[in-house]
């Protein structure tokens, strides 16, 4: 760069100083006056192939999964579009969420998407179809993604009063999620949910088994489980009264 | 032709002249045959819609081959005259700093127009449709704002590396700003946050002052849909608007430049 001393502005021709500014401001007022960019649902297509994505990245992956995912984001972003999420083709979306985490597996950003943001669309279809790629995720790393499970498990329950469903995830989570980091109340949520299926004689087992393989160490946790096992046998002996 | 304008159709004469002896045609052309023949690898290797992927493969790189060719032989062009002493000595001549540059600039834009010509026959021979006309006149209007560009750039910064730096920084930006706009101003992002509100008035002023270079030269234009007059009646007047501007700029960084 120059370090030369510079000339006063007096030396620049008055037009040339008159017509920087006046330029600058048709510049501004140019683009002003165009219309603000606006995504549209239908514009989004398939994600370019994983090779070529490991091509582009240049052996460093993270950064393009980012953006990847920021790019995905402005789709969700469609000013005067009530529900956008539903407008996308959910086929799509799935394949990007893959995508991404395909090149960054430790990112927890497009399972947040899937659970959190496109299950939310009032549409049972596409909410079942972005639970399973939630489940499908799970099964690849589940010490790290269980907590994305578990909520798809709740969404299961409340949202699409699915309980077989909900008990299949929580199933998955007892049994594959056993991480260290993994909280217990992970490995109790196919009890409860067997509770609610009305099966108390099998959640009363796996209760009573949980409490006695000694995972759950807790003196607080294991007062309430206890009283939880025998709100169960309650539970079990008055469902076998009022069915004889 | 007044005298004024004969001087800076002489400069900008040798400026072509220039570019003619340090290889450009040739380095050019060579850039543009590798892309065709990997055009053709892309072609080969994909399992349908062939001549799309080649065409959007070939219209991209091309984009890009042209614009760094063009920046880099600005940068390299004007930082030798300045290391030879050249401008000292032109200017000690009968001509005002405004008449050598815009000679300059005038041969740069019709480097500029050449290599545009030059991406659109390679085109040609892919598409043979009246799209790559609208193209390669985008193209050509696109490459005459980075040429004005990088004049600037050397002009400011006299050496090659942060000109280039800035160059393919802004046109990355310019490129990428409509997408940093809509990124910005997501409704996850809580709009009652300050933060939020200040980095979305931020992105759309520096909007405001960049040209909206990812509306130029679409690779769409020649797989799917040919853009209409209008669309390029608005990128000529973008395009010849940023120019003027980024001349005056440097016109008036060069006459504040004391030689």
């Amino acid at each position: 760069m120059s370090l030369a001393p510079q000339r006063p502005v007096s030396a620049v021709p008055r037009l040339v100083r008159v017509l920087v500014f006046v330029l600058l401001a048709s510049q501004v007022a140019l683009t002003a006056l165009q219309p603000r960019p606006r995504a549209r649902a239908e514009e989004l297509s398939a994600p370019p192939p994983l090779p070529v994505l490991r091509c582009l990245s240049g052996g460093d992956a993270v950064p393009l999964a980012q953006a990847m995912t920021l790019y995905l984001q402005a789709f969700d972003n469609q000013p005067g579009i009530s529900i956008p999420f539903a407008q996308l083709d959910y086929g799509t979306v799935t394949a990007w969420l893959k995508r991404i985490l395909d090149l960054d597996p430790r990112t927890q950003y497009p399972l947040l998407m899937a659970s959190q943001l496109y299950a939310q669309v009032p549409d049972e279809a596409k909410q079942r179809q972005m639970l399973a790629f939630v489940y499908d995720q799970f099964l690849v790393d589940p010490d790290r993604r269980w907590q994305w499970l578990a909520h798809a498990a709740i969404l299961a329950k409340h949202r699409l009063h699915d309980l077989p469903l909900a008990l299949e995830y929580a199933n998955a989570l007892a049994q594959k999620a056993n991480g260290p980091g993994v909280p217990h109340w992970v490995q109790q949520m196919h009890i409860f949910l067997h509770e609610d299926l009305g099966e108390y004689q099998t959640a009363r087992e796996l209760l009573g088994g949980l409490l006695s393989s000694d995972v759950v160490k807790d003196p607080h946790e294991i007062r309430l489980l206890i009283e939880r096992l025998e709100h169960l046998k309650d539970a079990e002996n008055s469902s076998s009264t009022s069915g004889n | 032709m007044p005298l004024l304008l004969k001087k800076i159709a002489i400069i900008a004469r040798f400026t072509l002249l220039e570019a003619l002896r340090t290889r450009l045609p040739w380095i050019a052309l060579t850039m543009a045959g590798i892309l065709f023949v990997a055009s053709l690898f892309v072609q080969h290797i994909a399992i349908a819609e062939t001549t799309r992927m080649q065409s959007g493969f070939l219209a991209a790189s091309l984009r890009l081959l042209t614009v760094f060719v063009l920046s880099l032989h600005v940068a390299a062009s004007m930082v030798r005259e300045f290391n030879d002493k050249g401008v000292e000595l032109l200017l000690a001549l009968d001509l005002p700093r405004a008449g050598y540059y815009l000679g300059r600039f005038a041969g740069f834009a019709a480097i500029a127009g050449a290599l545009a010509l030059l991406a659109g026959a390679v085109m040609l021979i892919v598409i043979q449709s009246s799209a790559v006309a609208w193209w390669t006149i985008s193209l050509a209007l696109e490459l005459l704002l980075v040429a004005a560009l990088a004049l600037f750039c050397v002009i400011t910064f006299v050496q090659i590396m942060p000109a280039i730096s800035f160059v393919l920084a802004f046109y990355l930006l310019a490129r990428a700003i409509s997408a940093v706009r809509l990124l910005s101003q997501s409704p996850l992002l809580s709009p009652s946050e300050w933060s939020t509100r200040a980095i979305a008035w931020l992105v759309d002023a520096l909007a405001w002052l960049l040209p909206d270079l990812s509306r130029f030269t679409l690779t769409t234009w020649l797989v799917d849909d040919t853009p209409g007059l209008r669309t390029l009646a608005f990128l000529a007047m973008q395009s010849l608007l940023y120019s003027a501007l980024l001349v005056c700029a440097g016109l008036y960084d060069l006459y504040r430049k004391s030689l």
